[in-house]
């Protein structure tokens, strides 16, 4: 298969692979993204003439509950890479599935949790709708959900086929594993963020 | 399909009331009965003039076709970095553009807000067609996004070997900020979608302020929001996507010129360096379009000061292409042609805006004919005629035949010719209060009175614009079947896309060695080695 040049190895003069470029471009996008509507909360909550307790609204105790999980599966994602990454140790194909298969099960945990505050908020009657704080709330967590979600599909996509690609270049899905782990960090930071303003500020 | 909308827009404004002919009866009952445009199908003619005109037309084809298909070319790229990306973004746009044109069909027709979509209007418009116009948005964003990083990757990674920054073609710089632009200014515009999605949908109220009302009757919602929100949001989308559409036509004409003057690019780093000021400077400079929302008088100093920075960088560009012809050579060839024209054209729509950038005078002028003649002049005899010059010079590069001279020249004068005569009488009619948007193009004011009967000569040239463009089209297919046959560098140009492929390339000079004093030849190619 024709392959680009600079695809798995690094252009002497600009220091970087191409994989690694494009994700970092696309996460600098990202953060427009998110700053767009993180600075949308920060302009609604100086102009609004009353706020709600944040924390009253909302579980602080779930939403650690998914802190934690989310920032283990950044731990898990690592351990997955350094389990193919080039260097002298030896390369383990079971660790990596072991790794990425717990990944995506804490990904998993993740939404359920989410879905278990959704569905808590509905039954109380607390809807986009009823205020501009809840409107911001599923908004905000709702696309990082979706984030989390495309996340998922393709760690899951690495995961089941990828172990095809591994037996034939394994340099090039090494990489791609550390691409999508930058992007999964990406997703984890995002929420890093939107914990404390969502539910403690 | 932009155009041809902007065509029935004309035929209302000259005459109000009076049935479109021919295709007036294809519009249907609900939107124009007897032929005659009712005033809801105007806004959508026009919000949709708009939109199509720039994320459709103008970006795709500076960006998407001319981008994509010169930049591997000019740098000695074998291919884009990321190929599946670029099918994706194809994809997406087609996705995008395909739902925004079936928004037509929808019941209550496309979206008629403006193509600035301002709420709370646009949040509460009846009718799907806002709503899928927020969708259509959503994928022709993510489109340009995944181009805009494959652009970047490509020129960072992909150079040939010796092809060095300052080495790089202009018209790559110029796409290479382009890119910039897309990646970082139109994220928030999905976000400020994604808001008003949530709006329209979901019954939430981010652009919705407390207490209103609508009709008389107060509206059934939480309130709280900021209809200024969407403003900053959009138009710090909106303010660098003109420098997407002009940046790429600045890349264009520079090419044009300076081979067609035979002599290198008259001050090609600092026109570098302004390309890189325009792109940092294009993001602080949104709020000079909110002059009369009443955002305070520091607020508004602060960001007509910047617009008055941001214009020193383009008049650095505009003046070097001018310094360029100074003791050229000059073939008067198509796409030279279109590229002088740009240059006072892009000067008339620049110098217009001025009035705009300053608080004082945008005040009267704001959401007047004025406003609309100024960013006529820059897109419509500014880009486009750079994007017809660039499609006249790159056509043999693409087919292997040049496209017919007289048909071009005729094409060349008529469009001149009806442009000014279409946009210059705008600014004529702004400065007399005429407001845009118009439905009967101001008849029922009594101050528009004395300006009215210009609109009968614009709309006119209106229509000759479009018979003039029926040159181009016909020049277009027919030279790719009968054109004369084209040398394989035909405009002897130094740049890499006319060199033959070879799958060792090298580059070992500047852009654009035209005239180099003692040369054996009127120019030497980039990948000449240096004793040849």
């Amino acid at each position: 298969m024709h392959v680009l040049p600079y695809t798995t190895e690094v252009r002497a003069d600009t220091g970087l692979t191409s994989p690694k470029l494009g994700i970092w471009l696309f996460l600098a996008s990202e953060v427009m993204l998110f700053g767009s509507l993180f600075s949308s909360y920060a302009l609604l909550r100086t102009g609004a003439a009353s706020w709600p307790d944040q924390s009253a609204v909302l579980s602080v105790p779930l939403a650690t509950l998914n802190t934690i999980i989310l920032i283990s599966s950044s731990v898990t994602m690592v351990l997955a890479w350094t389990a193919l990454a080039p260097g002298p140790q030896a390369q383990n194909p079971a660790r990596f599935k072991l790794y990425m298969g717990l990944t995506l099960l804490l990904g998993a945990a993740f939404l359920a949790v989410k879905a278990i505050e959704y569905g808590d908020k509905f039954a109380h009657g607390l809807f986009p709708a009823t205020n501009t704080f809840l409107a911001l709330y599923f908004t905000m967590t709702g696309v990082h959900a979706v984030h989390v979600l495309v996340g998922m599909a393709v760690n899951a996509y690495l995961l089941v086929s990828g172990a095809r690609m591994w037996r034939t270049e394994p340099e090039r899905f090494a990489n791609r594993v550390e691409i999508a782990g930058i992007y999964w960090h990406f997703v984890d930071v995002v929420w890093v963020f939107l914990f404390p303003v969502l539910y403690l500020l | 399909m932009g155009f041809t909308l902007v065509v029935i827009i004309r035929w209302q404004l000259a005459y109000p009331g009076s049935p479109v002919p021919y295709i007036g009866s294809l519009f249907g009952t609900a939107n124009a009965p007897g032929g005659i445009v009712l005033p809801e199908f105007y806004n959508q003619l026009g919000a949709m003039h708009g939109t199509i005109m720039v994320f459709l037309g103008v970006v795709p084809l500076a960006v998407g076709a001319f981008g994509n298909y010169l930049i591997p070319l000019q740098i000695g790229a074998p291919d884009m970095a990321f190929p599946r990306l670029n099918l994706a973004s194809y994809w997406f746009y087609l996705a995008g553009g395909t739902v925004m044109l079936a928004s037509f069909f929808v019941p209550g027709g496309a979206a008629n807000n403006g193509w600035t979509s301002y709420p709370p209007l646009s949040d509460l418009a009846p009718g799907t067609g806002q709503t899928w116009w927020l969708v259509g948005m959503a994928f022709l964003i993510n489109s340009s996004l995944l181009g805009a990083l494959n652009f970047i990757t490509t020129v960072v990674q992909l150079r040939a070997p010796g092809m060095t920054w300052f080495r790089l073609p202009f018209f790559v710089w110029a796409q290479f900020i382009t890119a910039f632009l897309l990646l970082l200014a139109f994220p928030p515009l999905e976000g400020a979608a994604i808001l008003q999605g949530m709006d329209r949908l979901a019954g939430t109220s981010f652009f919705l302020p407390s207490g209103l009302a609508v009709s008389g009757r107060p509206l059934g919602v939480a309130g709280g929001g900021s209809a200024l929100l969407w403003q900053h949001l959009f138009w710090f989308l909106a303010h660098p996507e003109v420098y997407v559409l002009i940046l790429p036509a600045m890349g264009i004409v520079a090419e044009i010129v300076t081979n067609n003057t035979r002599k290198p690019l008259w001050g090609y780093r600092v026109m570098v360096y302004s390309l890189f000021a325009l792109g940092f400077l294009s993001f602080i400079v949104w709020a000079h379009h909110m002059f009369l929302t009443g955002m305070g008088t520091a607020v508004s100093a602060f960001f007509q000061t910047t617009t008055m920075i941001v214009s020193i960088p383009s008049v650095v560009i505009l003046s070097s292409l001018i310094l360029s012809l100074h003791g050229g050579s000059i073939r008067f060839t198509t796409p030279m042609l279109f590229a002088l024209a740009f240059i006072p054209m892009f000067g008339i729509g620049g110098l217009t805006g001025l009035p705009l950038g300053l608080a004082t005078t945008d005040i009267p002028l704001h959401d007047t004919a004025y406003v609309v003649g100024h960013f006529h002049y820059l897109v419509a005899p500014g880009t486009i005629f750079a994007l017809f010059a660039g499609i006249y010079h790159w056509f043999p590069r693409l087919t292997g035949r040049m496209m017919n001279d007289t048909l071009g020249r005729i094409h060349f004068a008529g469009s001149l010719v009806c442009m000014n005569v279409i946009f210059m009488p705008m600014f004529v009619q702004g400065l007399a209060g005429v407001n845009r948007r118009l439905w009967d193009g101001g008849a029922e004011y009594a101050h528009a009175q004395g300006v009215l009967s210009l609109n009968v000569p614009m709309s006119i040239a209106a229509f000759a614009l479009a018979f003039f463009q029926l040159f181009f089209i016909v020049n277009l297919f027919a030279s790719l079947k009968a054109g004369r046959q084209a040398a394989a560098n035909p405009w002897s140009a130094t740049t890499l896309e006319w060199q033959a492929a070879t799958s060792s390339l090298r580059v070992y000079r500047n852009p654009y060695e035209y005239s180099v004093p003692g040369a054996s030849a009127d120019f030497l190619p980039q990948h000449l080695p240096a004793d040849a």
